[in-house]
């Protein structure tokens, strides 16, 4: 008796697993040649990035990245900042819709979740591949926490984040809502607790007045939540391409939303970003050395075009001349904003260290700018952050038809149906 | 106390004027020390002369450690001859592409006395390191009998925070040992051994390092830090990590 019930129990299993792969291969097959040529362009990314940054690892970081004793991080840390800071934002602005009851933005959930797993693990991929000894840091962060280390906060909260993101994904896939709910809540109380310990991983650090003090923790979230409400249009717009489904009706609208919220961070940030810089400027001389740097000096490429104008000034133009229906403008308006973000990043990590924390000694040794460019290594391991959200990204509109709310259940019933049907009808 | 115009018209004038030239020069003195003026402006300064305002133990009214480890560099006295970091090198097995102290070079055209100095730096072993805050594991930590900040090489993740937080940039990160490295007083190589200082205070042969115990006062160390003839100032005291290396000219 027990015997037939465990046979009947693998059979089932058997069978629904054969259906899950069936699915997933019906849904990957037929599609265009340009969907394939973008799913090998990313994966060939993360494979090189991934292969370059263990490579390294083995040679010794010291060989083949750039980073040195006065300036230890470098594009691989601000790059992993970019991708948590998208994620975070993903989880923050999806949680309006189906955590706190605004249905409005609930067209996004879905695949703002899927995305904030992708961006968060594209993350921890990049930072894996910059620590010298990541194996170290799993048994010691546990066996050995600092509870006064904002390092050892965001790592534990992060991985809380990731635990809880993936829960409320699977429970959004099965339809859970209510758990769903509880977990994004989770999500989102652990991830504004990690990011904001990622702020005061800088913030904290009283050797280097750039950073220091509760602007960064505060900068951090608002500056997520821009990154999020840019992460939304520009992926749901690819997926609208990948799908060949214009945006339209309960979508359209939370597009719109998306895009009012986008606008209204975009300014919060301006704000922020301006005070920083003329408090930076009657301060000490390293601050305003920095900002110097910055507006006028070395950076000033950087900031004025690819902070200001692209990550900024011109997505603020497109998402406020698009009035929220011309979606071509908003995916060119975000992803010049992410295409910013990035050097954000970027410049907050680098320009915060070039300029020598003893500068105002007065030594020969601290007298003059740091050096630090990227090596081709760690460039690659860049791109294999970038590799891992697109080909994800890829597969996931397809594996899970597209994210959709209400369809994708119904056609998920219907084919489940039918696989179940067939089994019987073979037995 | 109600005052009315004719008593206060009687009062004695607390003018300036009035001052002992002793307590004007006493003063003034003070003035000088606290704005940094003795130190070129550059370095901030402190002095014992103020109370609380010891690099070590000015809030805890107490020296936290004992022996509480300390230096003393008579910046005047470095000829950057180097021997320092030559011994530290060969004590310590540091690489060629590292180092757990240096010499720098500080240049002043101007100056109507000497134009140059040299400022030996290394680990200021804080009471209230950034790097051992910072620490995710523990890797670095701050020995509660001395106060010697320590490294426990094969807990570090080599995520280079304290790299980062540390005001001095004393540590760097040794390939060989797969963990940061930084000067720890000598206290695996010599001070556990019996040594009483330091291979850099040692080698240094006009005396520019002096190292001691900032709790006893029969050292050299303690009683250059507690008067207030001569300016003794910390490097960069301004970013709270209350440092114990002590610099001074004479």
């Amino acid at each position: 008796m027990a015997d037939n019930l465990t046979k009947a129990t693998n059979a089932t299993t058997d069978i629904r697993l054969l259906w899950a792969w069936q699915t997933v291969v019906n849904r990957l097959s037929g599609v265009g040649k340009g969907y394939y040529a973008w799913l090998a362009i990313s994966s060939a990314l993360l494979v090189a990035g991934v292969a370059a940054g263990i490579h390294a690892f083995v040679v010794g970081y010291s060989h083949l990245y750039n980073c040195t004793r006065e300036v230890p991080w470098g594009i691989l840390i601000s790059t992993y900042v970019f991708f948590v800071v998208t994620s975070t934002g993903l989880c923050l602005v999806s949680s309006i819709g189906h955590v706190f009851g605004s249905k409005d933005f609930m067209p996004i959930a879905k695949r703002s979740v899927y995305l904030s797993i992708l961006t968060i693990v594209a993350g921890f991929l990049v930072i894996g591949l910059e620590i010298e000894s990541p194996h170290r840091m799993a048994l010691y962060n546990v066996i050995s926490p600092n509870l006064t280390s904002n390092i050892w906060w965001m790592g534990t909260l992060y991985g809380a984040y990731l635990m809880f993101m993936a829960v409320e994904f699977a429970c959004l896939q099965f339809d859970r809502h209510k758990l769903a709910m509880y977990a994004g809540f989770l999500g989102v109380v652990s991830g504004v607790a990690a990011h904001s310990n990622l702020g005061a991983v800088f913030g904290m650090l009283t050797a280097r007045p750039l950073w220091y003090g509760p602007y960064m923790p505060i900068y951090f979230i608002a500056s997520a939540m821009m990154s999020g409400c840019a992460a939304i249009i520009l992926f749901t717009w690819l997926a609208s391409k990948v799908n060949r489904e214009p945006i339209r009706g309960e979508m359209a609208k939370a597009i719109d939303l998306t895009r009012q919220l986008g606008i209204l961070m975009i300014c919060v940030i301006m704000f922020f970003q301006t005070w920083k810089i003329i408090a930076g400027l009657v301060g000490g001389e390293l601050e305003r050395e920095t900002f110097l740097t910055l507006l006028t000096g070395q950076y000033a490429f950087n900031f004025w075009t690819l902070e200001v104008l692209a990550g900024m000034v011109i997505p603020l133009a497109l998402y406020i001349l698009s009035r929220g229906t011309n979606m071509k403008m908003l995916f060119w308006g975000s992803l010049s904003m992410i295409f910013g973000i990035f050097f954000m990043r970027y410049d907050l990590v680098v320009v915060g260290q070039i300029v020598p924390a003893q500068f105002e000694m007065g030594v020969n040794e601290y007298a003059s700018l740091l050096p630090y460019t990227p090596s081709p290594h760690e460039i690659l391991v860049v791109l294999a952050g970038f590799g891992l959200v697109g080909a994800f990204f890829l597969l996931g509109e397809k594996i899970f038809a597209a994210h959709r709310v209400e369809a994708h259940d119904e056609e998920t019933h219907a084919k489940k149906l039918t696989v179940l049907e067939t089994a019987e009808k073979t037995e | 106390m109600k005052i009315n115009g004719t008593e206060f018209d009687e009062k004695e004038s607390a003018s300036p004027d009035l001052l002992s030239p002793m307590e004007r020069r006493a003063f003034l003195k003070l003035g000088l020390a606290v704005t940094g003026v003795f130190a070129g402006g550059a370095i901030l300064s402190l002095t014992s002369a103020v109370q609380n305002a010891f690099a070590s133990g000015g809030h805890a009214k107490k020296y936290p450690y004992k022996p509480h480890y300390s230096m003393l560099v008579y910046q005047n006295r470095c000829i950057d001859c180097e021997l320092c970091l030559e011994a530290c090198v060969k004590t310590n097995h540091v690489p060629k592409y590292g180092y757990r102290t240096a010499i720098l070079e500080r240049e002043a055209p101007k100056s109507t006395g000497t134009k140059r100095e040299f400022i030996p730096v290394l680990c200021n072993h804080c009471n209230r390191p950034p790097c051992v805050r910072g620490c995710p594991t523990k890797a670095t930590w701050k020995d509660e009998k001395t106060g010697i900040v320590m490294m426990t090489y094969h807990k570090c993740i080599g995520c280079k925070t304290c790299i980062a937080a540390c005001p001095y940039n004393a540590r760097y990160y040794n390939d060989e040992r797969t963990s940061v490295d930084k000067c720890d007083f000598c206290f695996d190589t010599r001070l556990s051994k019996g040594f009483k200082t330091t291979a850099c205070a040692e080698a240094c042969p006009a005396n520019a390092r002096v190292f001691g115990d900032l709790s006893n006062p029969s050292s050299e160390v303690y009683r250059m830090v507690h008067q207030i003839e001569k300016t003794v100032w910390v490097i960069r005291p301004e970013s709270g990590a209350v440092p114990n290396v002590f610099y001074t000219r004479g």
